[in-house]
């Protein structure tokens, strides 16, 4: 490989200008590449054929080869009918836990991360230490706990009891205040202070603007986090009614067990389930500001 | 604060207090009091009193939960198997993430953007979702993976029996976090100047060498942030298991500790040892990512600064 490698870039040695000029693609590393992504792709486009199958063709047909018998509209009408059509209810839910947890998480990990930067104040300290070994508490250890504190509050099997521990984020606020540290200028915030705008009316239209990029970063972070949490929903809720799709397609799966014929709605399931995070990503890729994760933030 | 406190200029003032306010409050609520919560409860018992006949009470025992967990079969071998796990899915998933970033950074790759796109679509795929599509890639009669190793005439293998569910758990963990971590790794590549690698190029540098002496050691901090999620992500590992057990014999109520914990907590009613449990769990995980933090940070920074 690395022989390979070297042929293709000692003829322009000499020459930076040529090495980006050269035509030619690099095989190998090109092919590696593809492989990879076929690793990664083959499942999903497998939930896809696999979801044409009626429940006699998954187990009898050939795996990569789809079925043009009707499978998919007889997998999807049974899949909204089953449980009274209780599948798109944790469809919803699940938007629902994600899309209100992480817009809350963003609001509440943007306007501390911006405090802890902008602002020198007794405390800010230990709030910090504290939110760093956040971080690195796995908070999933924590979730027994949770639960009973919950049970404590008498919200138990409410939407309340996985909504308001998917809100806190130690790692949002950190990334919140690295972010804010890095793009909001000290300078503006000064002159603002110098005019007399109060502080709220600053943090406002001074400090929000420029974070508006991490902010979208940190809300597809936290949006996947809590689509794709399991424990906590699992836990918490013994409605299923109120079942994220994660727990729902998992009791499926445990319905399965007796009655086989309930796993091609579960393949139909996992395969619609998989379709609404990759529609976000397409459509929001081009706002994702990564380098805020790897630590590259300069402002 | 109103436009009339002009030129008052309170430095600090209340404003920095209400603004971390609603993080400090869910902060204490749903961490600092579970946390404290559940130390607390790992020291006490329930014990049946008067012989078996009286009334349940709740006793300090010290550290004796601790002592029944950590000699319980079934939280020893979980606990094994977890590190077992993660000592294979950590470094593969973030080997693979590495390879895969350096690649798509050398000039000249065909099909970058889908192959940028195709390696990350498992991280759109939830866990249990991930663990149920594996499942049936897996699972007799379903399995492509059994038709195809028949197709060349080989015996179709067991992916879910006892000495190969750990690998076949692991793979789900190493699908569902290779492309995350290589977008961090690839995105902190493309924050490195390119005029970095030029003069190794006119030396006549390969682009092995360029990615081995320069590439990496400039995406060090990267890579030892991307090793402290892996490794705190692996040791929470529960859905992957949980999901897979209505399909495979080999995995047990107490496969790996998150499960244990759950058992304990919910289905025997013990919640202390269920802390005791999710202390040992916590403060290992602590200890594991600050070993290794410190260590990777010396490696990284040591020899150039």
């Amino acid at each position: 490989m690395s022989l390979l490698l070297r042929a293709g870039t000692e003829p322009a040695a000499a020459d930076t200008e040529a090495v980006s000029k050269r035509p030619g693609t690099r095989w190998v590393p090109t092919i590696l590449l593809v492989l990879g992504a076929l690793y990664c792709i083959a499942p999903v486009l497998w939930v896809a054929i696999a979801a044409t199958k009626g429940p006699g063709e998954l187990f009898t047909t050939f795996s990569f080869w789809p079925s043009l018998h009707g499978g998919f509209g007889y997998n999807l009408s049974h899949l909204f009918s089953f449980g009274d059509g209780v599948f798109v209810r944790w469809a919803l839910n699940s938007l629902f836990y994600a899309g209100l947890g992480s817009v809350l998480s963003v609001a509440v990990s943007t306007i501390a991360g911006y405090a802890l930067a902008k602002h020198r104040f007794p405390g800010r300290e230990v709030i910090f230490l504290t939110i760093l070994a956040g971080v690195l508490v796995p908070q999933i250890t924590l979730a027994v706990p949770q639960y009973l504190l919950i049970s404590k509050l008498g919200l138990v099997n409410s939407y309340w009891s996985v909504l308001l521990p998917s809100i806190i984020s130690p790692y949002g606020v950190y990334l919140s205040r690295v972010y804010a540290a890095g793009v909001i200028s000290d300078e503006m915030l000064e002159a603002g202070r110098i005019d007399g705008a109060g502080e709220y009316r600053l943090a406002w239209s001074v400090g929000l603007p420029p974070m508006l990029p991490g902010m979208v970063t940190l809300f597809l972070l936290q949006f996947v986090a809590i689509w794709n949490n399991f424990l906590l929903p699992y836990i918490m809720i013994s409605d299923d009614h109120r079942y994220p799709m994660t727990v729902g397609l998992f009791s499926m799966l445990h319905q399965g067990a007796s009655q086989p014929a309930l796993y091609s709605l579960v393949v139909m399931g996992v395969f619609l389930s998989v379709l609404p995070l990759i529609a976000l990503f397409l459509f929001l890729q081009r706002y994702w500001r990564l380098d805020l994760v790897s630590g590259g933030v300069k402002g | 604060m109103s436009p009339v406190a002009k030129r008052s200029r309170p430095r600090t003032g209340s404003a920095p207090y209400v603004l971390v306010a609603p993080a400090v409050l869910l902060l204490v609520l749903f961490l600092l009091v579970p946390i404290g919560y559940t130390v607390w409860l790992s020291l006490r018992a329930s014990r049946v009193t008067d012989g078996g006949i009286g009334p349940r009470v709740e006793v300090f025992t010290g550290l004796g939960n601790y002592l029944s967990v950590l000699t319980d079969p079934g939280y020893v071998s979980g606990l094994l198997r977890m590190l077992g796990y993660g000592a294979i899915v950590v470094p593969i998933m973030l080997g693979l993430a590495l390879v895969f970033a350096l690649l798509l950074d050398v000039p000249r790759v065909r099909f970058g953007r889908f192959s940028r796109i195709g390696i990350f679509l498992p991280y759109a795929v939830p866990g249990v979702i991930a663990s149920l599509l594996w499942g049936f890639l897996y699972l007799p009669g379903v399995s492509p993976i059994r038709d195809v190793a028949s197709a060349f005439g080989l015996p179709p293998p067991d992916l879910l029996g006892p000495h190969t569910v750990l690998l076949s758990v692991a793979n789900i963990g190493v699908w569902g976090g290779v492309g995350f971590n290589m977008i961090i790794l690839y995105t902190a590549l493309r924050g490195v100047p390119r005029e970095m690698y030029d003069a190794a190029r006119i030396d006549g540098a390969s682009e092995i060498q360029i990615a081995w002496r320069i590439k990496i050691p400039l995406i060090a901090p990267a890579v030892v942030m991307t090793a402290i999620f892996a490794i705190i992500a692996t040791l929470q590992v529960f859905s992957e298991p949980a999901t897979l057990q209505p399909l495979s014999d080999s995995i047990s109520s107490t496969w790996v500790p998150l499960m244990a914990i759950y058992r304990d907590a919910f289905v025997n009613s013990d919640i202390h040892s269920a802390a005791a449990a999710s202390v040992v769990l916590a403060l290992g995980t602590l200890v594991v990512s600050a070993t290794v933090l410190t260590t990777l940070q010396r490696r990284a920074y040591g020899r150039d600064r």
